[in-house]
């Protein structure tokens, strides 16, 4: 068995008033892993990857990154992670390359490397255009690359993004996504915590819950999936109906006359609705799961004008 | 070879190899210290310009209106006397500032993150920010000296004394403008000790008289002012005159409380004292 990116044992937090935020967790992140770690406001998340980071002082537990013991290692397990904070939390009057270089320089990068990294990744995230801008200039979805090129700099084994798209439109978080899929193919494990269930489905292979300090949850994307009960489909039709088509032991519903909306219960089958559709002579046009309807037609949209492709290019 | 075992091996080699924490560390030195030269650059109208302004305006009302009137103080011509004790407290406070608002800024915007993620240790992360005080304390105690050359001419008696004491007297100040902003919670909390004990005690430091004339009991209360060991101190480097103030004893103290801030400071950041939950 390879070391974990990161193995956390015991992980307990108490924080001054006695709230205790994490209640002994244990977690596991192979190397190479898009690795999903969800919960809901307040659950411990921020605080786990605050210990992490070293940014919160742990009550108890241990840490390791790649094999390396935060406490013992505490220089060297640095070296290996990125962070990209919820919060922007750079100096908006400071310039778009300075603060690049400037995190270089933290990590001991002579200046020659950091500016050949800034430039690289300042590049691939559609921001070197921008270097020499002070940063309060930049637009939200700018910002946000910006963060994560200063992650970047230092070129970091583990990546950890704390709600990396948060407050960001869908066009510039498809483009993050895919992104994030390079680096992951390159070979960068990546930690992500987010409130878009979608976005933690689309790019994580495995995934961890936290709820009330503690994992109530930690599996393979795939598994999580398959618990699902129940899964929600959008039909078009190809001719209108006034009522709905009488589909035995399935949930349907008209949304209109040519929108039928199929509820497909666990053991049940897809083909069976169509089979059943074809006999009372409704025909379906098209097909479609009921969430990303939106955000995939205005994804097409803008693809169609080229204006979502900067960072799916760049980051090839 | 994945692009992942390239970097691992890479980081085994880095860690192994000797003189590279050293240089790293150099390097993140060098990297804060030029963060905040080009922060009080930047902002130079607000912390280069004032500071020239008070202290020629300071030479222009004391020294040349008053200071013909006064004559001279401890042997000295009145305007010769106030000029080290003005450079000391536009260091003093410049150095004090510096530090005291840029890391105040740097935890209100959670820039500190940055660093705290980083492999920075705890004395470069200080060291830093204390450079970068001492640069703007120099920087300004260097305009406020050719300032004071259009008024008069001096010529320095001991530039070991002069350079010594300037750079110590930085430093300390640059280390108490760190732990306060390292205890603050708001900007109001970093105006407080500039306000409330460092003019006062600047201003009771023997800039503008000498501790000599003050009658028994005010003179010996001024001993415990230790910004007058560092005027007179710094008065003697320039012209050779202490004012009864034991120079080396002076060094010696202020030596020990640099110490005493630096470990402190070192301690605050150790515990994650306003910076770590």
């Amino acid at each position: 068995m390879t070391t974990p990116a990161l193995s956390i044992t015991g992980l307990k937090k108490v924080y001054a008033g006695g709230f205790e935020a994490l209640k002994g967790i244990d977690l596991r992140v192979e190397q190479g892993d898009f690795f999903a770690l969800l919960g809901p406001n307040g659950a411990g998340k921020s605080t786990s990857i605050g210990i992490i980071c070293s940014l919160v002082t742990k009550t108890e537990g241990h840490v390791e990154i790649f094999g390396l013991d935060i406490d013992r290692h505490f220089s060297e397990a640095k070296r290996l992670i990125g962070v990209v904070p919820q919060e922007f939390n750079f100096s908006i009057f400071e310039k778009v390359g300075d603060i690049v270089e400037t995190q270089a320089g933290y990590y001991g990068l002579p200046a020659r490397v950091a500016a050949q990294n800034a430039e690289k990744y300042l590049r691939k995230l559609g921001l070197w255009d921008k270097r020499k801008e002070q940063a309060r200039h930049l637009s939200g979805g700018m910002k946000r690359r910006l963060m994560i090129a200063r992650a970047l700099v230092h070129e970091p084994r583990l990546l950890i993004l704390d709600e990396p798209t948060a407050g960001v439109d869908i066009e510039i978080r498809r483009s993050m996504w895919d992104f994030l899929q390079a680096m992951n193919a390159e070979g960068t494990t990546i930690i992500l915590t987010t409130h878009y269930l979608e976005e933690a489905e689309s790019l994580c292979r495995n995934i961890a819950i936290i709820d009330h300090g503690e994992i109530v949850e930690h599996t393979s994307m795939r598994e999580l999936l398959m618990q699902l009960n129940t899964e929600t489909f959008l039909l078009d039709l190809v001719e209108a109906q006034e009522t709905v088509p009488e589909l035995e032991h399935y949930d349907a519903r008209l949304l209109g006359p040519e929108t039928l909306e199929v509820t497909i219960r666990k053991g049940q089958r897809l083909n069976d609705v169509f089979a059943r559709l074809d006999a009372l002579g409704v025909h379906v046009s098209s097909m479609r799961n009921k969430s990303n309807r939106l955000e995939q037609l205005f994804v097409t949209l803008t693809q169609t004008h080229g204006s979502a492709e900067t960072l799916v290019h760049a980051s090839g | 070879m994945h692009q992942a075992d390239a970097r691992t091996l890479d980081t085994d080699s880095a860690r192994t190899a000797p003189g590279v924490a050293l240089r790293a560390d150099w390097v993140a030195f060098r990297t804060i210290v030029m963060k905040e030269i080009r922060r009080f650059l930047r902002i130079w109208p607000q912390t280069l310009v004032p500071p020239a302004i008070s202290m020629v305006l300071y030479f222009l009302i004391f020294g040349a209106f008053i200071g013909r009137r006064i004559g001279e103080m401890g042997g000295l011509d009145y305007m010769a006397f106030i000029v080290p004790g003005l450079i000391m407290m536009a260091v003093i406070t410049n150095a004090y500032s510096n530090v005291a608002s840029s890391f105040y800024s740097t935890k209100f915007q959670r820039s500190i993150e940055t660093i705290l993620v980083s492999p920075v240790p705890h004395g470069v992360l200080l060291g830093g920010f204390v450079a970068g005080g001492v640069a703007r304390g120099l920087a300004v105690g260097a305009i406020v000296t050719v300032m004071a050359g259009f008024f008069i001419e001096f010529e320095i008696h001991s530039y070991a004394v002069t350079i010594g004491m300037i750079l110590l007297t930085a430093v300390l100040f640059s280390l108490g403008g760190f732990v306060n902003a390292v205890f603050a919670d708001k900007f109001d909390d970093i105006s407080i000790i500039p306000a409330f004990v460092l003019t006062p005690l600047t201003y009771l430091g023997g800039v503008f008289y000498s501790i000599d004339l003050l009658p028994p009991f005010w003179r010996s209360l001024s001993y415990l002012n230790p910004i007058v060991y560092m005027v007179a101190s710094f008065r003697y480097g320039f012209f050779g005159y202490d004012g009864g103030i034991p120079v080396g004893m002076a060094f010696a103290a202020i030596v020990v409380f640099v110490i005493a801030f630096w470990l402190f400071a070192l301690l605050l950041l150790r515990r994650g004292t306003g910076l770590r939950s």
